[in-house]
């Protein structure tokens, strides 16, 4: 009974760390420890090989990674957190050693300092708006924090209103708090979503891939008729087109997309241009 | 018999700063000594070995901003909402298409009545004083009605 105990023990102690670079693009798991690129060096083979003494220092060439979604730092590796590929991209310009991130899937929303998401106003108490945008708390809204909005001049929003706005505060610690106002003072397309048009729930991911700079679907469906989407990193899209059943055919498509191959896409897009 | 007995002060009415005047410098010293060796005496300190922060190399980030080129949310196409001026946004690749579609009204009669019953109210309070503000306050449906006749002092008819 001890037996496999034990040798379970060492299996789980004997699993090393793995380098990051070989796990890109490979599915992890919540638990595994990734070495950095700094770090496979020293791990490597045991002394047995000689390296060349190269002049600039290890300690200088540290650079400084940004793990994203998903990775935590633990010491100085990286520690995976939820399931799902291991991303990289590499730093554009300036310093950085790029960014590493799990892409993963999920319904349930966490509110994230930045991102743009839709809220549905549910109460209005003084001088702030309750705005509920899927998470565990609702977010605050100031009602200054519309363009052009001053004491006199109260933005015209109604408990029900759809809200497109991004978080400033966003952290476990506190409770939420969004506006529809950029840094210098402009709406930038944020604010209230007008009147009509249908609201539904999708999964994170699917968001994410539709709003990914060379997504087919949103080209395709922009060539179908006429019409207004909005993308909440909440999960929450809002479309609206001329008619109601238009409406409802573009709300389909975009809820079924996630599960469809792109010849199945396609198929049913030349149907559609078609009638 | 009075000059004998001196009256004795208080330590801590010595230590106060007009009984201090008076002092050479040299009882001064040996005052402020005598105080901070009270308070060292009283401070608490842990009796551990120094830790020396090390410098991390990562940072943490829960935005997926940085790791994806994300568009931005809110698109129109085919000139559907010409108002929201979303064609900035996505600029790059709406710029060939813009110009060949037409940019047709969309704004219904129904959109047009409903945001005129509504405006009157909003520059009408604008320019209101504080005591007219009672009168445009929402009713449950948040409509703004339109002002009330205001009392006047009315004459008595003998």
């Amino acid at each position: 009974m001890a037996e496999p105990a034990s040798v379970a023990a060492e299996s789980l102690a004997g699993s090393r760390a793995r380098a990051a670079r070989t796990v890109l693009g490979q599915v992890v798991l919540p638990g595994e420890e990734l070495l950095l690129p700094e770090q496979e060096d020293a791990e490597g083979p045991g002394g047995a090989v000689e390296r060349p003494l190269s002049l600039n220092a290890r300690a200088c060439s540290r650079v400084r990674v940004v793990c994203g979604p998903g990775l935590r730092r633990c010491g100085d590796r990286l520690l995976v957190t939820k399931c799902g590929r291991l991303r990289h991209k590499e730093p554009g310009s300036g310093s950085g050693g790029g960014v590493y991130w799990v892409d993963s899937q999920q319904k349930r929303y966490v509110p994230v300092k930045g991102d743009h998401v839709i809220g549905i106003v549910t109460a209005k108490s003084g001088d702030i708006f309750k705005v509920d945008v899927g998470g565990s708390e609702p977010a605050s809204l100031s009602y200054l924090s519309f363009e052009g909005a001053t004491k006199r001049n109260r933005p015209n929003v109604q408990v029900g209103d759809l809200i497109y706005g991004q978080f400033v505060v966003a952290n476990k610690d506190m409770e939420p708090e969004m506006v529809c106002i950029d840094s210098c003072g402009r709406a930038n397309g944020m604010g209230v979503i007008g009147q009509d048009g249908l609201l539904f729930k999708v999964t994170l991911g699917l968001i994410r891939k539709l709003l990914a700079p060379d997504c087919e679907i949103i080209q395709e469906v922009g060539k179908l008729y006429p019409l207004e989407i909005v993308f909440g990193m909440n999960g929450r899209i809002w479309v609206k087109a001329k008619t109601i059943q238009q409406t409802l055919i573009l709300a389909n498509i975009l809820e079924a997309c996630e599960h469809m191959t792109s010849d199945q896409r396609k198929q049913i897009f030349s149907r559609l241009a078609e009638s | 018999m009075a000059a004998e007995r001196k009256t004795r002060l208080s330590k801590n009415l010595l230590r106060m700063k007009f009984m201090q005047r008076g002092l050479d410098s040299e009882t001064k010293k040996q005052l402020e000594e005598e105080e901070k060796k009270i308070i060292s005496e009283e401070h608490w300190y842990l009796d551990l070995p120094e830790l020396k922060e090390k410098e991390s190399f990562i940072i943490e980030e829960q935005s997926f901003l940085l790791c994806e080129d994300l568009l931005y949310g809110r698109m129109s196409f085919r000139g559907f909402n010409p108002e929201k001026l979303m064609l900035q946004m996505n600029a790059k690749h709406k710029a060939e298409e813009v110009e060949d579609e037409t940019v047709e009204l969309d704004v219904s009669d129904e959109e047009m009545a409903r945001r005129y019953e509504t405006l009157v109210g909003t520059i009408g309070k604008k320019f209101a004083r504080k005591r007219d503000h009672a009168n445009y306050e929402e009713d449950e449906n948040g409509d703004i009605t339109p002002i009330k006749a205001k009392k006047m002092f009315l004459k008595p008819q003998d």
